[in-house]
């Protein structure tokens, strides 16, 4: 099967397509195409058995509606849920088996995968449709102990740590996206610290959606161990295309005792065109349990692509002590859509958990801030900071914020803080007047407003993320 | 440096500037006075560019159509404007901001960028010699700034970007005597053969510390008289409707 490029522009870089030949599973949602799936990644038979249990309860459940943006109804059956470079059907071992025009794709993407191998220090697993295609640093990383693998490769090679954790956080039962998932899944990362081991690198996956007609359903399980630390980010684009394509992720993280997961995310799905055609509908789940005591869990997240988000990536603070953290900027330009936010479930003692949410609406965007702050009626002296800040350039844009809040603790706090501004003629007037461009003054203005929120990614990408916050914007005053 | 020729600017239908003309020569300091309503601050508006105004006439700056330039055009080619109320920006730091426009400047001029050492080294004179605390380049833009800190920030940023031809529009506008000696110092210190400035004001006070070369009086949106310094002592005597009856 080859594609053709659809035209590149300026404003989306990262809009080509790869022409690889593919393979696919046969189109449509049934029992065979899951076995289709389970028997490609050869699968033990207890992984094809839960995703079929999984499937079953997918039949009694029904697609959510209650979120702001509407989408046209989506056809399960005629979507594929496989598909794979041919080349990589017997998995490469290196990165010098990789097919040379995977390399060059993610070359083009700005992530030289053997460049980064030597360089960078940021050990990346790159995910290409439906599979992982490399893995750097493996060797570097086997000497501590950590498994930083692809899933399909970690439920062959490590079933006890999949077995056990899987569907820990993000149950098969949870809700129509995240059973679906469940069924469907196709590849994603995997990663375990071990015991007292700090991480000695960033660990990144970068998915990229390349084949038309296809949904991209990744699950991630990352697991730290009691007493360990690990700092993970992903990366996603994909290429322009005039349809909508589902991408529905599962991403469940796990610290027990005394552990830290930092999980960032830079989200640059293909976000449509101008006037609103195309695509992709950012459809995730995302949710982290600190079970062990003092355990922390950090989600960085800078949405600026996809037609439509919608996700809440979640903490439930099981264990004595343990923090959650939220960090959000979403932009949404255009006819783009957001309804993201977080939720906070504190049932331990002491455990506090914060919220830094900042919207910026642009074009005809529309972005709203949806967050769930729960503090069980054991969950005594736990505390929650919320702060939600919302900008808007232009008149045709929209922000809103809807908070859910229930405290069963009299012991307990919680704060919300809120406001909306907007960015004035007289303010571009005045950067103008200083020698800047009307690009130049937004990207400062609006990278003065989120620098809470930026500030908490690693190093390496939050160069890129003031860069991808000032380009996501351009033209949305009008 | 500047040619105004014959320019008329209306809002809204209304005029303001009307048949408007100014000469001025490089290293000239003119001072611009006038009643509230005259047309002091569209003058400065529509001299850097602020959208909103439908003009007629010409005006040259450095011999070149300046009027379709766009404002970061202007601003890059030297012209700078001190606000009359500079604006609040929440969130973006003051030290970066200037460091954006001054490297922005310098880009177009073709010199190199500062680095953050050198840039920091060269606010911490700047600042110095001013008489400014350094404290405010840490705080975001303008917000909970004093009136009078809004004003030392913006000759500070004038000092930093040192610009071609300088408006100040009504910078001395509710000045304590001290804050209005650190603007007219930081003024006089920027003063050259080759600098030029327009000065916006309501009050002689400001001309007791800057010395212009030349003062005018703008009446319904024209200069209704030119003088020397002396002018300015006239004007704060018998007041604008008198010149007006007398012109």
């Amino acid at each position: 099967m080859t594609q053709s490029t659809i035209n590149t522009s300026e404003e989306y870089k990262y809009g080509f397509t790869t022409d690889i030949e593919s393979i696919r599973a046969p189109k449509g949602l049934n029992e065979d195409v899951i076995k289709f799936i389970s028997n490609i990644k050869k699968e033990p038979h207890w992984m094809l058995e839960w995703r079929l249990k999984a499937y079953s309860r997918l039949k009694n459940l029904k697609e959510p509606n209650w979120q702001k943006p509407k989408y046209p109804k989506i056809d399960y059956q005629d979507l594929y849920y496989y598909s794979a470079p041919k080349s990589s059907q017997n998995k490469p071992k290196s990165l010098d088996e990789v097919d040379p025009k995977l390399i060059e794709t993610y070359n083009k993407l700005g992530i030289s995968l053997k460049e980064q191998e030597k360089l960078s220090g940021v050990a990346v697993d790159a995910v290409f449709d439906s599979v992982s295609v490399a893995t750097t640093f493996k060797d570097k990383l086997t000497e501590k102990g950590i498994i930083f693998c692809p899933i399909s490769e970690a439920i062959q090679k490590h079933p006890d740590l999949v077995k056990k954790y899987i569907g820990s956080v993000i149950p098969i039962t949870d809700h129509y996206f995240a059973t679906l998932n469940s069924a469907v899944f196709t590849d994603g990362s995997f990663v375990y610290i071990p015991e007292g081991i700090r991480c000695p690198m960033e660990l990144s996956t970068y998915f990229r959606i390349n084949a038309s007609e296809t949904g991209q359903f990744e699950r991630t399980l990352i697991i730290a161990d009691k007493g360990s630390y690990v700092s993970y980010l992903e990366g996603c684009t994909a290429p322009m295309r005039d349809e909508n394509q589902l991408h529905a992720a599962n991403v469940e993280l796990i610290a027990l005792d005394d552990a830290e997961i930092k999980y960032s995310t830079i989200q640059n799905w293909y976000p449509g065109d101008e006037k609103g055609k195309g695509g992709i509908y950012n459809f995730v789940t995302k949710r982290g349990a600190c079970r062990g005591k003092n355990s922390k869990i950090s989600w960085t997240q800078v949405e600026t692509g996809s037609a439509i988000t919608w996700k809440y990536p979640s903490c439930i603070l099981q264990g004595d002590n343990s923090v959650g953290e939220f960090y959000s900027v979403a932009i949404t330009n255009n006819y783009q859509k957001a309804d993201t936010g977080t939720k906070m479930i504190h049932l331990g003692k002491n455990t506090k958990s914060k919220i830094i949410s900042k919207g910026i609406s642009g074009g005809h965007g529309d972005n709203t801030y949806r967050g769930l702050v729960r503090i069980s009626s054991k969950a005594h002296n736990s505390r929650n900071y919320t702060q939600c800040d919302s900008l808007l350039m232009g008149n045709k844009c929209g922000a809103h914020t809807v908070p859910y809040i229930e405290n069963k603790n009299s012991s307990s706090n919680i704060e919300h803080e809120a406001t909306t501004s907007k960015i004035s003629e007289e303010q571009l007037f005045y950067c103008n007047q200083r020698g800047l461009n009307q690009e130049e003054a937004i990207s400062l203005i609006v990278n003065g407003f989120c620098k809470e929120v930026l500030q908490q990614l690693p190093m390496e990408f939050a160069v890129e993320a003031q860069k991808l916050v000032g380009i996501s914007l351009e033209g949305s005053v009008g | 440096m500047l040619d105004i020729k014959s320019l008329s600017a209306s809002i809204d239908g209304k005029k303001i500037l009307d048949g408007f003309d100014l000469k001025i020569k490089p290293g000239e300091v003119h001072a611009i006075m006038g009643p509230n309503g005259s047309g002091k601050s569209t003058l400065a508006n529509v001299l850097t560019g602020k959208n909103g105004y439908e003009i007629e006439g010409q005006v040259f700056y450095e011999d070149k159509d300046l009027l379709n330039l766009p404002i970061e055009e202007r601003a890059q080619k030297g012209l700078f404007m001190a606000f009359q109320y500079p604006l609040e920006i929440a969130g973006v730091n003051t030290n970066n901001f200037l460091k954006t426009s001054l490297n922005t400047i310098r880009k177009v001029r073709g010199l190199k960028e500062l680095d953050s050492l050198d840039f920091l080294k060269l606010v911490k004179t700047k600042t110095k010699n001013l008489k400014i605390d350094e404290k405010i380049l840490n705080r975001q833009l303008n917000v909970g700034f004093s009136g009078g800190e809004k004003k030392k920030n913006e000759i500070l940023q004038m000092t930093i970007l040192e610009p071609k031809l300088a408006i100040l529009d009504e910078t001395d506008s509710g000045l304590d005597i001290d804050a209005l000696r650190i603007v007219s110092d930081g003024v006089n210190a920027l003063r050259s053969k080759e600098r030029s400035f327009l000065i916006i004001t309501h009050y002689q006070r400001l001309l007791d510390y800057i010395k212009p070369d030349f003062v005018h009086v703008l009446v319904n949106g024209k200069i209704a008289k030119t003088g020397c310094g002396e002018l300015a002592e006239e004007l704060e005597k018998v007041g604008y409707e008198r010149m007006e009856i007398g012109k």
